[in-house]
């Protein structure tokens, strides 16, 4: 393969992390006032802002209220000083449509939208650096920014992406790995049950390989799911403390 | 236009269906519909039919200047026109959310899979390559869309010839086709994909769904692989969740899938490079003769290729009320099939030749030898309401050639007229073999034959 090499001989990635080894997850809850629910995260050099609103009434055209469930609205998009190379606009294109659709469909099925008929939630989400597994960094800021909204959900909604090259499994890819050309897996999933959201592969991969490689990216989910329901647990024993109790 | 939604009463019958393992085309789960291959007059033309699911897609070149970031690399784009023809709620112009799936889908099957060698399409580094583009248009809806285009797209590109090119110091020559030979891309493997539909949370699943599966499918999956069992896609979309025992039990029956459609495409391709070598015809017009295309064919290709089962089926509807309330005898045909006759005034008939014709009422004894059938194999109730009787349409090619068919599928006749044929199997009504018969077929030059593409 032209190029650098994904994985060294002593097993270490580019950026001096161990196959398995996720990026550094750092996040918060409650970053907006205005929001009903708001969360900012990063994973590695991607930084992610997401924002909630809703449940709310329908907004803009009536014939979108669904009379037995919410309608969930999204919206992706990539800052234009997100790339390397300055976008030319934030949304719109096929690959953010693309996006915008798999969030909406991956919402859809993990919130209990039919708690709420005729209304309609609204998630936002905006990258604001890209350096790989922008998705599943989206998914997983408009997780805590629902949570901080308070919208009942099946689970945490947990994703992350698994690159499979050189017959090893390598989890988190970053920038600089996905322009490999590795088989690249984007996966969403509910840890819990370990039932899969989304799911998107693109490049190749050889069917033996499957199994490990989904494999991994299980576990890549849940210590995932981790980081995000400890950020959780002191997001809210914050705000109980500054409420004024102890 | 917007898209008029399945009924509640067929979106439960056909769910109920699904949860027994039927279709109702009589297909089992894992069984595809007919693939039809073929390639047009010019280079990289290719038309594909699953069932009456159509794809016409077009492979064309151009020298471009290429990216920054990928200097030496051909372009190979993709484009996915979904136009108002193929499904009214279909629009023109702007690509919709759908059409952006099948568009991705695409993509990232062809390109992100690298099945073709964009590096064989670098003319001068940094300065000139060739830009491939495939323009997919889809020409009939019946879902699947995904697995047509898929399909459509790597037999065209596989059938394309880009003008050669020499190079000799800074001047690049392009030689036209009379000077020398076009040259094949090098396609490096031919990635297909598989759809599949899930119904009732993941518990049933569908292979090649229709549209009318699709409307009431929980969501699908979308397995993009080649012969050598390699993954090249997937993607999940529709609410719902799936464990990781479905996705591995799907990639195996899409790779045990795979090497029969890739064989298809390979067989179909070395024909007509065969017919183009030989001097014998070739394109579309030739292709015409040999394969079926016209509405009576179509219908009497799509029977054929069906087998429905009629084990279960039992004669349940003995009376009929007519429109003034009188109860009329409903005649067994012939009781080992099942077909049964209506002998009343106020039947429909419906011309299907290529000329057209209008819609006409039988009177009476006209209709005794027009042959009719209205098995209720889901019909739990003696008798059938008027309302039904008075809604039968014929649907004729000749005096003795006729077939049944009812109000709702009447509707749709319009839209799709194999369809419709298709929902009247489907409620269990069963036509002879005959009536779908090829009588007809001489008068088919007669009608404008190229609306079907």
């Amino acid at each position: 393969m032209a190029g650098v090499e994904v994985v060294s001989e002593q097993g270490f990635r580019t950026d001096g992390r161990k196959p398995n080894e996720l990026r550094r997850i750092r996040c918060k809850q409650g970053v907006f006032s205005h929001a009903d629910g708001s969360a900012y995260i990063e994973q590695g050099n991607t930084k992610v802002l997401a924002t909630v609103y809703g449940p709310h009434e329908i907004r803009g055209s009536r014939s979108k209220a669904l009379h037995d469930r919410a309608y969930v609205n999204c919206q992706f998009s990539m800052a234009t000083f997100s790339t390397g190379e300055r976008k030319q606009r934030p949304r719109g294109d096929r690959k953010s449509t693309e996006m915008t659709m798999h969030m909406k469909q991956t919402f859809e099925a993990t919130i209990l939208t039919q708690l709420y008929p005729r209304s309609q939630i609204d998630i936002f989400v905006e990258v604001l650096q890209a350096d790989g597994g922008n998705f599943a960094a989206c998914v997983n800021a408009a997780t805590l920014a629902l949570i901080d909204a308070g919208i009942p959900l099946k689970d945490y909604v947990c994703a992350c992406t698994v690159g499979f090259v050189d017959d090893v499994t390598i989890v988190d890819i970053n920038h600089l790995e996905e322009t490999n050309h590795i088989a690249e897996f984007t996966v969403a999933m509910l840890p819990k049950s370990e039932q899969f959201v989304m799911l998107e592969m693109s490049s190749r991969l050889h069917l033996d390989h499957l199994s490990k490689v989904m494999d991994m990216a299980t576990k890549a989910c849940k210590d995932v799911h981790l980081v995000l329901d400890r950020a959780v647990r002191d997001h809210v024993s914050e705000v109980w403390q500054q409420l004024g109790n102890t | 236009m917007k898209d008029h939604p399945l009924s509640n009463c067929e979106e439960k019958f056909v769910l109920a269906a699904i949860a027994e393992n039927r279709r109702f085309d009589g297909r089992g789960v894992y069984i595809y519909r007919p693939i039809v291959i073929l390639y047009g007059h010019d280079r990289g033309c290719c038309h594909v039919q699953i069932g009456c699911t159509r794809v016409l897609a077009q492979v064309s070149c151009e020298v471009i200047i290429p990216k920054q970031t990928r200097p030496n690399e051909g372009v190979l784009h993709m484009n996915v026109e979904l136009s108002p023809m193929a499904c009214p709620s279909f629009e023109a112009g702007k690509q919709s959310d759908y059409g952006v799936e099948v568009n991705r889908a695409l993509e990232r099957l062809l390109r992100d899979s690298l099945c073709i060698d964009l590096e064989s399409l670098c003319i001068m580094s940094g300065e000139k390559v060739w830009q491939i583009r495939v323009d997919v248009h889809v020409l009939n809806h019946d879902g699947n869309l995904i697995d047509c285009s898929s399909i459509a797209a790597i037999a065209a590109l596989s059938h394309f010839r880009r003008p050669d090119v020499t190079v000799s110091g800074e001047e690049v020559t392009i030689h036209p086709l009379d000077e020398k030979d076009a040259v094949p891309l090098s396609v490096n493997h031919i990635p297909l994909s598989v759809t599949f539909a899930f119904f009732d949370q993941g518990r049933t699943l569908l292979v090649d769904p229709t549209d009318q599966e699709e409307r009431v499918m929980d969501g699908k999956m979308v397995v993009g692989i080649n012969k050598h069992r390699e993954l090249c896609m997937l993607h999940v979309s529709g609410k719902m969740l799936v464990l990781q025992d479905q996705v591995v039990r799907c990639v195996n029956i899409a790779a045990a899938r795979v090497g029969e459609i890739t064989d298809l495409i390979k067989d179909t391709l070395e024909k007509d490079n065969a017919a183009r070598k030989s001097g014998k015809e070739f394109g579309f017009a030739k292709c015409l003769a040999d394969v079926i295309l016209g509405v009576d064919d179509l219908l009497k290709h799509y029977v054929d290729s069906m087998s429905v089962d009629t084990t279960s089926v039992g004669q349940t509807a003995k009376t009929v009320v007519d429109a003034d309330g009188n109860r009329v005898q409903m005649e067994v045909d012939n009781a080992e099939t099942g077909n049964v006759s209506i002998k009343v005034p106020g039947t429909g008939k419906m011309s299907t030749n290529t000329e057209g014709g209008a819609v006409t009422w039988c009177e009476g004894e006209e209709s005794d030898s027009d042959v009719i059938l209205l098995d209720k194999n889901d019909s739990t109730s003696s008798e059938v309401s008027s309302k039904q009787v008075s809604a039968v349409v014929e649907l004729s090619d000749s005096e003795e050639e006729s077939v049944l068919m009812t109000s709702q599928d009447l509707e749709r006749t319009e839209l799709s007229k194999s369809r419709a044929i298709e929902t009247r199997e489907n409620r269990g009504g069963r036509c002879r073999g005959k009536s779908f018969g090829g009588r007809n077929r001489g008068k088919r030059g007669r009608g404008n034959g190229q609306r079907y593409f």
